[in-house]
């Protein structure tokens, strides 16, 4: 048997595809709910939606390029406590790898969800997409998908999120099943792949005609792969540059209002409070004349740097890079940028990955009696 | 102009590196008064955030010193401490703090000795590479 299955794309629209796809898959007995970008009858959002009603998915989405928010936690939400119903939820590659995260942090359960993972062709800044969306009307998606598999230009003036455009992981790892794009070429077709026993048994339901791996695929993801690690590296090298002293880092965040988006908006910061909204900050009134006299000014809200720190020490090994934070940021500060810079070091510090494997325990959640001996001493 | 003289914080456990401290002092061993001991039960209770926040109100230096491997009163503990400081040690840097502003030592209770030898080697260390940047400028 093939693992690779084919879905129609019908007249080329791979949206309409894989929407007959999903509507197959809720059609299973097994299958309670999908969790999915849906386009909302209001207004032009296209928000995660979970559809119980098969119509709906008529609705669904997963080729949009809106990205309003990392899905991870929904699925924590949804799947938290035990459900008596299987979800299949269709995330983006750097969702499911958050979702990983969280299910490592004693925050998510998979035991009931059936993870779909689509070949990931970016997304716009909730900014950008709304302009898109505005200008280019209906079929919206489909254009997008058909810019960024075959090569052609981009809307005019609206390139991918900061995220996407360094994003080396287009392709997704932990899914249960993968939708593939990549590679396709001019075909009619999408695939579909097991990637797991349990995708592999509720793919085998599904009555899908079997059908060769692309041979296109390795190399068309190879070469995205290259010009992502290239943007992303140089992307480390200006950062790192624009942050490199302490001064440097107070004027790279000085538009920061502590307004604390950034925290709610990435997946993986899970706690349920924030040391940051606890009353450890309730200062006396007192307090910040004596803290503004040391130096003659202090600026408030204070404790700005010292909570960008604090979320890097406390989430750092566990960023997927989504960007959601520079998504949720009311002032443009560049904080994907920040948080990918200083997590690249830190996950290799710890020969980590974050969303890489369910196996690998997060960095902080175990310790070896024989590790880091450079770290230990005064003089060395 | 005033010699430079650093302000190193300390946190130190109840079981060891306090004790050692205070058998230093018994002892009569004399060591630069340059050092804030916060007593702390354990190195792993020390979150990153002490260091952080020590660091950035201006702190030349911060030691975080607990028992040996093997000896934590808490059975791991101090593991758990060193792996926080090589976090640490990961993101400082790359916002411009020398390495040497953050040190973690194992310093057994009966090492009175060896506490007053790794004090004074520090602040000799933190005199040579000069004040903290954040204690001269506004941090926002």
């Amino acid at each position: 048997m093939s693992p690779w299955f084919k879905i129609d794309t019908k007249g080329m629209d791979p949206v309409f595809a894989i929407q007959q796809f999903l509507e197959s898959v809720l059609n299973l007995d097994q299958i309670g709910a999908v969790l999915a970008p849906l386009h909302l009858p209001m207004g032009h959002g296209v928000m995660p939606t979970l559809v119980t009603d098969v119509k709906q998915l008529q609705h669904a989405d997963p080729l949009s390029p809106a990205f309003p928010l990392n899905s991870a936690k929904l699925v924590a939400k949804l799947t938290r406590k035990r459900m008596d119903y299987h979800l299949a939820a269709v995330l983006r590659p750097c969702e499911i790898r958050a979702v990983i995260e969280l299910v490592k942090l004693n925050q998510a359960n998979l035991d009931s969800v059936l993870m779909i993972g689509c070949d990931c062709l970016g997304a716009y800044t909730n900014a950008d997409y709304k302009i898109y969306r505005e200008n280019q009307g209906d079929d919206a998606s489909l254009q997008f998908y058909r810019n960024r598999i075959f090569g052609k230009t981009a809307a005019k003036g609206i390139d991918l999120s900061p995220a996407c455009q360094v994003c080396e992981h287009p392709v997704p790892i932990g899914a249960d099943i993968l939708i593939g794009l990549f590679g396709v070429g001019e075909q009619d077709h999408l695939f579909v792949e097991a990637k797991t026993p349990k995708g592999e048994e509720f793919l085998s339901r599904l009555d899908l005609a079997g059908v060769e791996k692309p041979d296109q695929r390795e190399q068309v993801i190879e070469a995205l792969l290259t010009d992502r690690k290239t943007k992303r590296d140089d992307m480390f090298a200006v950062t790192g540059q624009a942050v490199n002293s302490i001064e440097k880092l107070s004027q790279y965040l000085s538009a920061c209002v502590n307004c604390y988006n950034c925290r709610v908006a990435c997946p993986v910061c899970y706690c349920r409070e924030c040391v940051f909204t606890t009353d450890v900050f309730d200062h006396e009134s007192s307090q910040y004349l004596k803290w503004a006299e040391r130096k003659g000014v202090l600026k408030m809200p204070t404790d700005t740097v010292f909570y960008h720190i604090t979320r890097l020490a406390h989430m750092s090994t566990g960023c997927v890079g989504c960007g959601q934070c520079s998504n949720a940021c009311p002032n443009d500060i560049e904080l994907m940028e920040l948080f990918r810079t200083i997590s690249y070091k830190t996950q290799k510090a710890f020969e980590y990955e974050a969303g890489r494997s369910l196996e690998e325990a997060p960095p902080f959640s175990i310790f070896r009696e024989d590790e880091f001996p450079e770290v230990i001493g005064v003089t060395n | 102009m005033e010699a430079f003289e650093p302000t190193i914080i300390a946190f130190v456990c109840n079981w060891c590196t306090y004790t050692a401290a205070d058998l230093a002092g018994t002892s009569r061993l004399i060591y630069p008064p340059n050092v804030r001991l916060i007593r702390v039960m354990c190195t792993g209770m020390v979150d990153p955030k002490y260091i952080i926040k020590a660091l950035l109100e201006g702190a030349d230096a911060v030691l975080v010193s607990g028992c040996h491997p093997g000896d934590c009163h808490y059975i791991n503990g101090n593991f758990k401490a060193r792996r926080r400081i090589k976090l640490l040690k990961e993101i400082l840097p790359q916002f411009g703090f020398e390495e040497d502003r953050l040190k973690l030592t194992w310093i057994g209770a009966s090492d009175g000795i060896m506490f007053a030898e790794t004090i004074k080697k520090m602040v000799e260390r933190i005199k040579a590479l000069g004040p903290n940047e954040c204690k001269k400028q506004m941090v926002i």
